[in-house]
């Protein structure tokens, strides 16, 4: 069952190239997106065996971030639909409602060609087959090429609007994340110097050889490769300051592209940083990775909130609060005990939320044309459901309650006061408090006041359900957690060596 | 079979100062070139016991790959993008040579106080790696020309993969195999982009892409 979940998307993604028919070829693209959501939701009632001779094998920490992946799939693909029709039309259409904006300068707004729509949905396909290998590899070559892999599969997404500025977003993150990805390479090597003479060497960079016989490996190189695998899969989780490629790819790709970059990539990638955590736990360094996960964690919320003060661009300001998400997400797994378990339940809540706000921003985009937050008034008046789902998902972004965000938010603070870490406590609380006023600012203003037109504009419910439902996951979320998710969110914990 | 391997190995310093010293791209092809054919043989003089399939299959796959396909890849991304010279680097060419022979000796330093566990020789093949590496981010951080950083990327990529090898280490093939894949479609993606670079910019100086930011 396991390889059906890692072949549906590839199998999907080459049909998508081969089918002429773009009705077909849509269709495709819900479906295969329901079969696979079908088959992981599957893998909570019976969880698959291990295939491939143990390669592949989901555990609690895959199985939880394998569920946020299809998820956000699912919804990106039902909202793709919308987004497609949209841009057969924007030919004719966007011309007549360019805003000019002092953010976007000449040359601009004008009509962009997109890229094919096999490309776009083969692509997304292959992208969803990757980050399931991800989240399910147990060897950490395979989870080397399958992030990398990833990579490679979006960077044609983010291409697909076919101008400069993509352009510039895609080549940013190609060459970017390849680095990042070379040097966890070398991370992986260098693992293998430490396990040199002892048990592990049988079945090498196998993580249950690993986690086995992690006593036994050589310190100081354990350490340098936890270095090496946080600096690689760092850059592509999008860690300050390492963080660079993000805004200007998530800004500049198609929104359920961005949704998928933010909620579901950079997860990912956080998974490779975790693997490397459970084999330093298991040999009794933990500690050592406490720190650094810290400290890069909070350098990311205090980049995050300097970026997001005086943001221009209201889809760079969702991807700096993107950098600050994965610095709580890391502090969380730093500061240790039952911060771990926020640490997790946070990365859930991210990413519904952060997929629901794209989602949404792209509702927006499509309508005024512009990505400045200054060209942008009146929303609340011309896309009456849009501006309440950009309301409630600042909301929840900022982890007001009663939404998910606030409980995982909260239980990481309390994680940081009960582990003794006083100081970085009253910090995350300080960048926290920074950043929601930072973007009340800016999204507030975004849904009140007037612009020129103020009759309000059709809203097709292919682009308002997918974000309105992971809405009300996040919300539900705040105010019941179901105890199916909560036994996965305790069994990851243990795990990465939480609790 | 050593004295080959640490032939192959000082041979592998030839390509990054080429590559340094070089204002024609298509020089420093050659000099990719060539690397990716010493990387194809290093496994096997480097192998103790006999050739097994798996080696060869290897290191046949590393010669087609790296000697041939991606340095022929760039070349006909190099044509249809038009662009024969590197334009001003950060870092001039005579500079660069010396950064290279710094960055050598640099590399034969820390190999010695970075004995492998299990023995005490200073393993050549990490120094070469380590130069390698330094060469691959010289490059990259230098240059401006798109087609020369992903000759960076290559030699960055190489020298870690030299690091590997010279641990000797049995990773599945299937892994190994996946690592080069990616490589291939990672350049693949990358020739494609620096031809719609110079589409849109006249010009593949990645110093004019420089839109995006804060």
């Amino acid at each position: 069952m396991l390889l059906a979940i890692i072949l549906t998307p590839f199998i999907s993604g080459i049909a998508a190239f081969l089918i002429r028919a773009t009705g077909a070829r849509r269709a495709l693209l819900v479906g295969g997106a329901l079969v696979h959501f079908a088959l992981v939701a599957a893998a909570w009632v019976v969880r698959p065996a291990p295939a491939v001779g143990g390669w592949l094998a989901l555990d609690e920490a895959g199985l939880l971030f394998l569920s946020i992946t299809t998820l956000l799939f699912t919804a990106a693909a039902v909202y793709a639909i919308s987004f497609l029709k949209r841009s057969e039309r924007g030919h004719s259409h966007s011309s007549l409602i360019i805003h000019h904006s002092s953010l976007n300068e000449e040359a601009d707004d004008e009509l962009f060609t997109n890229a094919p729509e096999a490309v776009l949905i083969g692509c997304l396909f292959f992208f969803l087959g990757t980050m399931s290998v991800v989240c399910a590899s147990q060897h950490l070559g395979l989870l080397w090429v399958a992030v990398e892999a990833t990579t490679l599969a979006s960077a044609p997404l983010i291409y697909f609007h076919r101008h400069a500025r993509s352009l510039e977003a895609a080549w940013k993150y190609l060459l970017i994340c390849s680095i990042g990805i070379a040097l966890a390479l070398l991370g992986n090597f260098l693992i293998a110097v430490a396990t040199l003479g002892t048990g592990g060497h049988e079945m090498p960079l196998h993580m249950n050889a690993l986690i086995a016989s992690a006593k036994l490996f050589s310190q100081p190189w354990l350490k340098a490769a936890f270095i090496f695998l946080l600096v690689g899969y760092g850059t592509k989780m999008g860690l300050a300051p390492l963080h660079t490629w993000l805004p200007d790819a998530h800004s500049e790709s198609p929104s359920m592209v961005s949704a998928l970059l933010s909620g579901a990539l950079l997860n990912c990638a956080f998974l490779g940083i975790l693997r490397a955590r459970q084999i330093l736990c298991a040999a009794g360094l933990g500690e050592f990775t406490n720190g650094l996960l810290i400290g890069l964690g909070l350098l990311s919320m205090a980049f995050a909130a300097v970026f997001i003060l005086a943001q221009a661009d209201y889809k760079r300001l969702l991807a700096y609060s993107s950098v600050e998400h994965m610095g709580i997400l890391a502090i969380g797994v730093g500061v240790g005990g039952i911060g771990t378990f926020g640490a997790l339940f946070h990365a859930v809540n991210h990413s519904l939320t952060k997929a629901m706000l794209f989602l949404v921003a792209g509702n927006i985009l499509a309508l005024y044309q512009t990505k400045s937050v200054t060209a942008v008034r009146g929303l609340s008046r011309r896309l009456p459901v849009t501006a309440a789902l950009w309301l409630a998902g600042f909301f929840a972004i900022t982890g007001a309650p009663p939404f998910g965000t606030f409980t995982s938010e909260l239980t990481i603070l309390r994680g940081a006061f009960a582990q003794g870490n006083m100081l970085v406590g009253i910090a995350y609380l300080a960048l926290l408090g920074l950043i929601f006023v930072a973007m009340a600012t800016v999204v507030l203003r975004m849904a009140q006041g007037t612009s020129e037109h103020n009759e309000s504009a059709p809203e097709p419910w292919l682009s308002i359900v997918p974000p309105a439902v992971l809405g009300a996951l996040v919300l539900m979320l705040g105010v019941y957690l179901p105890k199916a998710l909560a036994d996965v969110l305790n069994g990851a914990a243990r795990l990465i060596g939480g609790m | 079979m050593t004295s080959w391997m640490d032939m192959i190995l000082v041979l592998l310093i030839l390509p990054g100062f080429v590559m340094l010293g070089s204002s024609r791209l298509q020089a420093c092809l050659g000099a990719l070139a060539l690397q990716g054919f010493l990387m194809g043989v290093l496994p096997l003089v480097s192998a103790e016991s006999p050739i097994t399939a798996r080696l060869a299959l290897l290191a046949a796959a590393t010669v087609a790959l790296k000697g041939v396909t991606l340095p022929k890849l760039l070349e006909k991304a190099m044509r249809r993008a038009e662009v024969r010279h590197e334009v001003e680097p950060f870092i001039g060419f005579g500079a660069s040579i010396l950064v290279g022979i710094a960055a050598l000796a640099g590399s034969f330093w820390v190999s010695t106080r970075l004995p492998l566990p299990g023995s005490t020789e200073p393993s050549l093949a990490v120094a070469i790696a380590l130069f390698n590496i330094f060469v691959g981010f010289t490059l990259l951080v230098t240059r401006k020309v798109a087609l020369n950083q992903v000759v960076g990327y290559l030699v960055l990529e190489s020298g870690i993969y030299i690091f590997g090898m010279s641990l000797a280490l049995e990773l599945p093939l299937m892994v190994e195999l996946g690592i080069l894949l990616d490589v291939f479609v990672a350049v693949f993606v990358m020739g494609i982009m620096i031809f719609h670079i110079s589409r849109a910019f006249d010009h593949i100086d990645t110093d004019r892409l420089s839109t995006l930011k804060e």
